[in-house]
């Protein structure tokens, strides 16, 4: 496949066509809404090398979506386990002090962090 | 006179009760081996060298009283994503340095309760993600068989200790093959225990679903003995298995007379080393002559396997890894808001494979896309588990290689990621099914170098696992050693 003709409007993202005979949904990466879901700041160089990488194994995925499966129950868990049932007791948790002491920021008690809401 | 970090765990054991040495001594033999070791390999990320010797002085203490816990004063090694109290713990990535959690995870409390003495942590590719121990963000650990090659992964740091006797015995983590794998690379025995047996709780999660602890160890009684020491229910794992624990090492010595071993087609043929190919079924045919009924068995899912692997395993830790945000622990860049802080603390905190299998698994579950990759990978799972059980219906374990390839050079796969993937492709279906399964090694290539036999077994089905893996121990009488396996200091 060449990536090179792949590209959209939108440099940042690719898609790849299905190559094979059977039916599947193209590939399409909008990498830079992936990478603000995913909370990681990237640069352009890296979208680009991502997006181009991430395709290339999707198209592996194409196989699996191709499978019929309409009968098919999902496997979450492997044993015939339902309910994990344990008594209701109450028992110690970390010490708050303990926990803190890793984080990058603490005050009162509390994790803390930069302002959240935007001023305007 | 044997130097002591070259005993087994059972003739270390033994040779405590008898008070032929206590376990200082051992602890300072394994330390030894460690500080000439540690300088061609880079197995350890950390040694807790006050803690080890408290636990060493206190399991002395307890043999003079004649304890006999199986583990007490032994030397073992832990992977860095096993959370330790106190002790540093990064699971080779940036974004955790320096972090000194502040408990013990499940697996870590039982074999400090069972007198084990916890060397230290080692490398791994970054939160398990990798095949070769390159994707640890403080270098890649070499194998002791020719340190131009990798030890596998992710569990390679736990892999090549136990080979030079740098610890006895070692745990790992097992998501798509990270300890059988490195296991089967350094030419020692790794175990994957069925999905539920051992408690999740404090080991950083990657693929929740997937995820097992399990020992990597010199023999295979030595292996039980370690998953002894860990298995079992645990009220802080929901996913716990919360019945009756396998036997695990009744039936070492029973051998595998009218055993029904399959071999699976799939993972015989194309994409297998030809050398690779030849032991396994020399190991086959012993097993054979040893009164097991040999049949070939096609799993015809397991072409799916690795696609749906590569689906499920990032979209999980895609979520896992959500909770590294520079807020609780660990690394924190600054930014002017929270979210601006946090994007760049994961940029900056991640390595480059992280970061992909992150953005694919954010890709693969977002809205839109969930059913199409996630849901079919996980209804390909089922289709899997269907053809396991059919073959279970016929024979009482699988067999194959465990690793397609011997140990191969530093850097020959790192360029392509769909390259590396492939390295696991006859250990990621056992996962993908939550089943059990052993690498036991059964001789060496034309280049010295170690290959790895395989032996799947169903859901709790470690007896007959261990029962043949021990046979194939027995047969084949793997002895050999790497030569860094050594306390005299070696040429690089």
């Amino acid at each position: 496949m060449c990536l090179a003709t792949c590209y959209r409007s939108n440099p940042h993202t690719l898609s790849a066509q299905s190559t094979g005979t059977i039916t599947s949904m193209p590939v399409e990466i909008d990498i830079e809404r992936v990478a603000h879901l995913a909370r990681i700041a990237l640069t352009d160089e890296e979208m680009t090398a991502y997006s181009e990488q991430l395709v290339h194994i999707l198209e592996h995925a194409e196989r699996v979506q191709a499978l019929p499966t309409d009968e098919v129950e999902p496997t979450s868990h492997p044993l015939p386990m339902v309910n994990a049932f344990r008594p209701d007791e109450v028992i110690p948790s970390l010490d708050r002090d303990d926990v803190l002491a890793g984080a990058p920021d603490a005050e009162d008690g509390y994790f803390r962090v930069p302002k959240i809401l935007d001023e305007s | 006179m044997t130097d002591l970090a070259d005993l087994t765990i059972a003739q270390a054991s033994a040779g405590l009760r008898e008070q032929e040495f206590s376990a200082v001594d051992l602890l300072d033999a394994v330390e030894r081996r460690a500080a000439i070791t540690e300088a061609h390999l880079h197995a350890y990320l950390t040694l807790d060298r006050e803690g080890a010797r408290e636990a060493a002085e206190a399991a002395d203490i307890a043999l003079v009283d004649g304890d006999l816990r199986p583990l007490l004063g032994i030397p073992i090694a832990l992977k860095d994503n096993m959370v330790t109290k106190g002790v540093e713990t990064t699971a080779s990535s940036q974004i955790l340095a320096g972090w000194k959690p502040p408990y013990d995870g499940t697996a870590v409390r039982r074999l400090r309760e069972a007198g084990a003495v916890i060397v230290g942590k080692t490398n791994l590719d970054e939160f398990a993600m990798g095949s070769s121990t390159e994707n640890s963000a403080y270098g890649p650990t070499r194998n002791p068989w020719n340190t131009e090659t990798v030890p596998g992964g992710s569990s390679g740091g736990s892999a090549a200790v136990v080979a030079v006797g740098s610890a006895l015995g070692a745990f790992g983590s097992d998501t798509g093959g990270s300890i059988r794998q490195p296991a089967s690379l350094t030419g020692i025995v790794g175990a994957k225990p069925t999905y539920g047996l051992v408690s999740r709780y404090g080991l950083i999660a990657f693929a929740s679903s997937l995820d097992q602890i399990g020992p990597l160890a010199r023999t295979v009684p030595d292996a039980a003995m370690l998953l002894e020491a860990v298995a079992g229910w645990d009220r802080m794992d929901a996913t716990s298995y919360h019945g009756d624990v396998p036997a695990i090492s009744r039936s070492l010595n029973v051998g595998v007379r009218g055993v029904r071993i399959g071999v699976v087609t799939e993972l015989v043929g194309e994409g297998i080393d030809p050398q690779v190919l030849a032991a396994t079924r020399a190991t086959i045919d012993r097993l054979s002559e040893a009164g097991a009924d040999v049949v070939e068995i096609s799993l015809p899912a397991i072409e799916y396997a690795l696609s749906a692997y590569y689906l499920i395993a990032p979209a999980e830790c895609s979520a896992n890894l959500a909770r590294f945000e520079g807020v609780r622990y660990g690394l924190r860049v600054d930014g002017a808001t929270t979210e601006e802080m946090m994007a760049r603390t994961r940029a900056e905190g991640f390595g480059p494979e992280v970061t992909r299998r992150i953005l694919l698994g954010t890709y693969a579950l977002s809205a839109g896309y969930y059913d199409a990759f996630y849901g079919q990978a996980q209804r390909v799972r089922t289709l899997l588990r269907n053809d396991f059980a059919t073959a279970y219906g016929q024979v009482d374990v699988l067999v194959s290689p465990t690793s397609p390839t011997t140990a191969f050079e530093i850097g020959a796969k790192t360029g392509d990621p769909l390259t590396m993937y492939l390295t696991d492709i006859c250990t990621i279906a056992t996962n993908l099914a939550g089943d059990p399964a052993i690498s036991v090694p059964v001789g060496l290539d034309d280049g010295g170098l170690p290959i790895g036999f395989q032996i799947m077994a169903p859901a709790l089905g470690e007896e007959v696992m261990f029962r043949v893996a021990a046979e194939v121990e027995r047969l084949v009488d793997f002895t050999a050693r790497p030569r860094l396996a050594t306390s005299k200091v070696v040429a690089p």
